[in-house]
């Protein structure tokens, strides 16, 4: 393939494909944060990114693939780059130059992974199976109390907020680092690594805030 | 000062290696650390042991020989320093230094603390120059102005001594700092400009196929770099790289 | 052996390079695939000539023991190179730079070989730049200049303090195209262990791989050696810690005549030692002293008083300094040539003036240059009405901006910072303006063995100037030897390939494995190291900045006493058949015993002080340098014998048709 043939393409890839998610992210969360103040508005919106052709047929569909994209090429990198140290050091001071977040890609990347898989079980496999598994009537106002239900336990808001902090730090590190990788450094470089930054914290901690607000809201 | 010792030895490429302690009295705070080693090899000559191998030559910091992975960081604690220039006083009386070779697929062990860095060489060959005739013949050296930013970040970049710490240092052990270092250069100066992109492709081709990892900006190669080369160097080059694939 | 020809062509100074490249025989480009070029050392002379006779199309195989060409010692001149471009506009020529050179080197070098390096200079800078080598530029885009001792006029290209780095990343570049277009075949970590001669030519040489100990014969149809200079023979110098004397003299034993050992370069600016333990020397570059002033206190109280550590230099005010080059010599003040400066300081130091604890080191002080600096930067940004500090600030920046990489070496090393407190200096072995004699075509003694770079002799005289060993270097490698060479080649287009199988090859091998068994058995009492720092202790005392008959003669008693105990006693751990870096600083030791004691043979036998020469019986009342045209006007160059003192000397006299012979004053 392609893509994957030089060890830059798949950095690139790696960043566009990063940067991808991190966009579907700011949308979802911007929906989400709709359910604490108006279940209405979280409902119409629900119902509409559920039902509506182009979001279900295209969207979902570039949506699953880039997810699976960006960790399947993970995984590639990691194995490639542990190949190319095949004799470990006996002493390696990493922490004397570079961030763990950065140096952990790998292990925050899994949590997430992890956490993917309890989320789909969660809301995406009820939600196929509802829709078009079982074709049950369209209903544009259940998505509020199913989202609640969710949220009673205290098991799966730890979980969630245990896989935002994850979340939070492969940001943290993954998202100013594809402007690197596709070579973006002009003048707007560092503001835009703030930002980032800042992205990286604000987007998680919101998610955070949801979660617990329908828990303790309840 | 009274120094413990934890250094990798390894007869040579064929045959396994493993750390030996040694115990050293007598380093004095203005020495270099190849200066400690010197007194090192000098006690195990006297004791009619094998001295340890290590490569240095030039010892002012500027051939790129010296390498070591010293107490798990590339030319030691010291910032912007190669490993002839890290002095004892940056050490306590005591301590325990662990000495490594530097660590890479790309960079077999040849015995002990050498390891073999031709890798490095491969990948200018690939494309590291300027197609230029060295006859002489060419334009007047002032006949191109040149923007002095440009010049002095050609010449920054243009800095690097290949000693390698930067894959040293770096989890995935990527010679991505290395090799962008090269094709700044190129890439900042008008001359440079007419092969910018066979020389981004094969040098990138090559520095893949010597089995360097992949960059993943973790930023380790900028801060350990002796010569403390950016990495800009690296965007710049995935720059390069996407415009010279775009072209095709 | 012949006598010495220097086959210098006929016809006016200027026109006899042209000349002479018209007359020469061409090897046309078919028969250039078929002849081998062996090309030793990879610096700047060697790596340039390897591209450039490889581009020619010739076959080259090129051997450094470095593990890499890029790191040949070449790499670490700071300052610059010269080139009479007259960018500047003041008053620069191909004349001007050959009178500087020729007064530099103290009226004893070639003529001929200099005016031509002068009319070559200005191709390397063109050519360095088509490479993309980048050197310093103003904000107008151009190319900036600065001044270096010994002249009047800024002709010194540079980029910062590492210029030698980058002309040799240029070289090394020009060297990657041609291996990757097959043309250069490098053995790097191989060292060459001796010359190969057939028929009385030169035609290959005998290498040790240094990672398997293997011994390795290459045949070629010519050598060139462009293995830098000895001043590892002081132990102590500037050099790398594996630069070595060891191709050169192996071909002068061979029957390469080998020229003015004793000009030894001794280089004012250097850090100071600091110990016993010292492994080597750090040059702080002479570009310094276009900005720093050289002083010691006034008062030899002050100096003790510093010594002890009572005062700090800032203590003194300025009537307490003496800037003793300025006070000296006030028409070149602190950019007084090399041997000038190194003199001064020594004797300064002698006096009792010295600064540092063991008394031996100078100042160099950057404090006026950055108020100057400053001024002159407040006013560009518009500060009309700075203050000290401000000045101070603008200062600093534009003194870190030329020499920052130089300031923050010296504090990496000593532990002081120099934009706060004045460096400290002291001279140390730097360069040898001696090496293999060579004939205007590069070409040794032995037909088809040539020298480039450091280790031939030509151009410099008894004094090199700042900046003009990169020039040198790049001229021999790039603009001079791959035309010469071309003509001997062109008698060599009928002879195939050098089978390697010859007795002469067996005998040569034969030779080598004999010495390194030799080198194994010594019964093992003291180190490679110990018998370099003797040798190095009787070079620097007997034979260094100052000399006379006495010592010198002691000298050449002790270093043989010496090199008997070596071959006697010495412990070399290890085996021949591996990575061995005993057995590799033995062989070089070995042969800088011998060279040591001809060393201090050829500065005994010239009664006379000229450039880094200095005899103490031949000095003005003033204690400046004493030269005999008369009777020393020539070029000693020596014949090889077991027995160094018994060496036998050939003169080639040095004729000055196109310049005034006078003393050299800079006062």
């Amino acid at each position: 393939m392609g893509i994957i043939s030089s060890s830059i393409a798949r950095k690139v890839a790696m960043a566009l494909s990063g940067l991808f998610l991190v966009l579907f992210l700011g949308q979802h969360f911007t929906i989400n944060l709709t359910s604490t103040f108006s279940p209405e508005t979280f409902n119409e919106i629900s119902h509409f990114m559920g039902t509506n052709f182009l979001v279900q047929a295209i969207l979902q569909p570039v949506l699953i693939f880039g997810v699976i994209f960006h960790f399947v090429m993970g995984f590639i990198l990691e194995i490639r780059n542990r190949s190319a140290r095949k004799i470990n050091y006996v002493r390696y001071d990493g922490n004397a130059n570079s961030t763990w977040v950065s140096r952990n890609m790998i292990y925050s990347g899994v949590a997430i992974l992890a956490f993917l898989g309890l989320h789909f079980y969660d809301f995406w496999f009820p939600e196929i199976v509802h829709k078009y598994i079982e074709s049950n009537p369209a209903d544009a106002t259940r998505y509020y109390g199913e989202l609640v239900e969710k949220f009673e336990s205290p098991v799966r808001t730890g979980l969630y907020v245990l896989a935002f902090v994850f979340l939070a730090l492969h940001l943290f590190h993954g998202f100013a680092s594809s402007f690197q990788s596709v070579g973006f450094n002009n003048k707007y470089a560092t503001a835009l690594k703030k930002f980032a930054k800042f992205y990286a914290i604000a987007i998680p901690a919101g998610f955070v805030f949801i979660a617990l607000f329908h828990h303790f809201n309840h | 000062m009274k120094l413990t010792l934890k250094i990798w030895r390894q007869e040579n490429a064929k045959t396994k290696g493993a750390m030996k302690t040694y115990q050293i009295d007598g380093i004095d705070g203005d020495m270099s650390f190849l200066e400690m080693l010197d007194v090192l090899n000098e006690d195990l000559i006297n004791k009619g042991e094998i001295p340890v191998e290590f490569d240095h030559d030039c010892r002012e910091g500027i051939c790129g020989s010296c390498s070591l992975q010293i107490n798990g960081e590339p030319h030691g604690p010291d910032r912007l320093v190669t490993t002839c220039q890290l002095h004892m006083r940056k050490f306590n009386d005591g301590d325990t230094i662990v000495i490594e070779p530097f660590r890479a697929t790309a960079f077999p062990v040849v015995t002990d603390l050498i390891v073999d860095r031709s890798s490095f060489d491969r990948i200018q060959q690939a494309g590291g120059y300027i197609s230029v005739n060295t006859s002489g013949n060419t334009v007047d050296a002032n006949a191109i102005p040149i923007k002095k930013e440009n010049a002095d970040d050609a010449f920054y970049a243009a800095t690097c001594i290949g000693c390698g710490a930067c894959v040293a240092a770096c989890k995935n052990a990527s010679a991505m700092l290395f090799t962008s270092a090269k094709v700044s250069q190129f890439a900042l100066l008008p001359q440079g400009e007419i092969e910018a992109t066979e020389r981004v492709e094969n040098m990138v081709r090559q520095m893949d196929l010597e089995g360097f990892g992949n960059c993943t900006n973790t930023g380790a190669c900028e801060i350990e770099c002796p010569k403390g080369i950016s990495l800009e160097n690296i965007a710049r080059m995935n720059r390069e790289y996407l415009s010279a694939v775009s072209k095709g | 052996m012949s006598e010495l020809k220097s086959n210098i062509p006929d016809g006016p100074l200027a026109d006899k390079w042209t000349q002479h490249k018209n007359d020469i025989n061409l090897v046309n480009p078919a028969n250039k695939r078929n002849i081998d070029v062996i090309v030793v050392g990879t610096g700047l002379a060697g790596g340039s000539a390897a591209a450039t006779l490889a581009e020619l199309g010739y076959n080259v195989k090129t051997f450094c023991y470095q593990d890499s060409p890029r790191r040949a010692h070449s790499i670490a001149a700071q300052g610059g190179i010269n080139a009479a471009k007259n960018y500047q506009g003041d008053g620069d020529s191909n004349y001007r730079l050959f009178y500087d050179t020729v007064k530099g080197g103290d009226y004893r070098s070639r003529e001929a070989n200099v005016y031509r390096l002068a009319e070559v200079s200005g191709n390397i800078i063109d050519q360095c730049v088509a490479q993309g080598v980048p050197f310093a530029r103003e904000y107008g885009g151009l190319l900036d200049n600065r001044s270096f001792g010994g002249v009047l006029v800024s002709r010194t290209f540079y980029a910062k303090g590492q210029t030698g780095q980058q002309l040799l990343l240029g070289a090394y570049s020009a060297m990657n195209r041609q291996i990757n277009r097959g043309k250069i075949t490098p053995y790097n970590r191989h060292e060459m262990l001796d010359l190969v001669l057939v028929d009385g030519k030169a035609r290959g040489i005998i290498a040790r791989d240094l990672v398997t100990g293997e011994i390795e014969r290459h045949s070629a149809h010519a050598v060139v050696l462009a293995s830098g200079g000895y001043g590892n023979v002081f132990f102590l110098s500037t050099n790398a810690m594996g630069s070595n004397v060891m191709a050169a003299w192996r071909a002068h034993r061979r029957g390469a005549y080998f020229a003015n050992p004793c000009y030894t370069q001794i280089h004012p600016t250097c850090i100071p030692v600091s110990g016993d333990h010292q492994s080597k020397l750090t040059l702080m570059s002479e570009s310094l002293r276009n900005d720093g002033r050289i002083w010691v206190p006034k008062k030899k109280e002050d100096a003790i008083a510093i010594r002890e550590g009572k005062k700090k230099p800032t203590d003194l005010s300025e009537e307490e300094r003496d800037y003793y080059l300025e006070r000296r010599y006030p028409a070149f003040g602190n950019l007084v040539p090399r041997d000038v400066a190194s003199r001064a300081a020594k004797e300064r130091c002698d006096a009792g003036y010295g600064v540092n604890k063991t008394g031996e080191a100078v100042y160099l002080d950057f404090k006026s240059a950055i108020m100057r600096y400053g001024k002159e930067e407040a006013l560009i940004s518009g500060n009309h009405n700075p203050t000290d500090q401000e000045i101070y600030n603008y200062g600093k920046k534009v003194v870190e901006n030329k020499y920052g990489n130089l300031f923050q070496m010296y504090e990496k090393i000593v532990d002081e910072d120099p934009y706060k407190t004045p460096m400290m200096i002291y001279p140390a072995v730097h360069y040898t303006m001696g090496g293999l004699w060579v004939d205007y075509n590069l070409q040794t003694t032995i037909p088809g063995c040539y020298a480039a770079g450091e280790a031939n002799f030509s151009d410099h005289g008894a004094n090199r100037l700042g900046a003009s060993a990169l020039m040198q270097g790049l001229a021999d490698g790039y603009f001079v030897l791959p035309y010469t060479i071309g003509d001997y080649l062109s008698k060599d287009i009928r002879t195939g390939k050098i089978p390697t199988d010859s007795p002469e090859f067996d005998q040569a091998e034969k030779d080598v494995r004999d010495r390194m068994t030799k080198l194994m058995n010594g019964s093992g009492k003291h180190s490679v190291d110990y018998y370099h720092k003797k040798l190095g202790k009787i070079m620097w005392n007997k034979c260094g900045m100052a000399r006379n008959a006495k010592e010198l003669e002691e000298a050449m008693d002790e270093i043989a006493a010496l090199r008997a105990d070596f071959w006697a006693n010495v412990k070399v751990t290890g085996t021949l058949n591996s990575k061995n870096a005993e057995l590799e600083k033995a062989g070089r030791v070995a042969d800088f015993l011998e060279l040591g004691e001809l060393f201090a043979k050829d500065a005994l036998t010239r009664n006379e002080s000229c450039g880094g020469h200095f005899r103490e019986e031949y000095q003005t009342p003033e204690g400046e340098a004493l030269r005999d045209d008369e009777n020393f006007s020539f070029v000693s160059a020596w014949e090889y014998n077991a027995n160094p003192r018994e060496a036998k000397l050939h003169k080639e006299e040095l004729t000055f048709e196109n310049i005034e012979v006078k003393t050299r004053s800079y006062k």
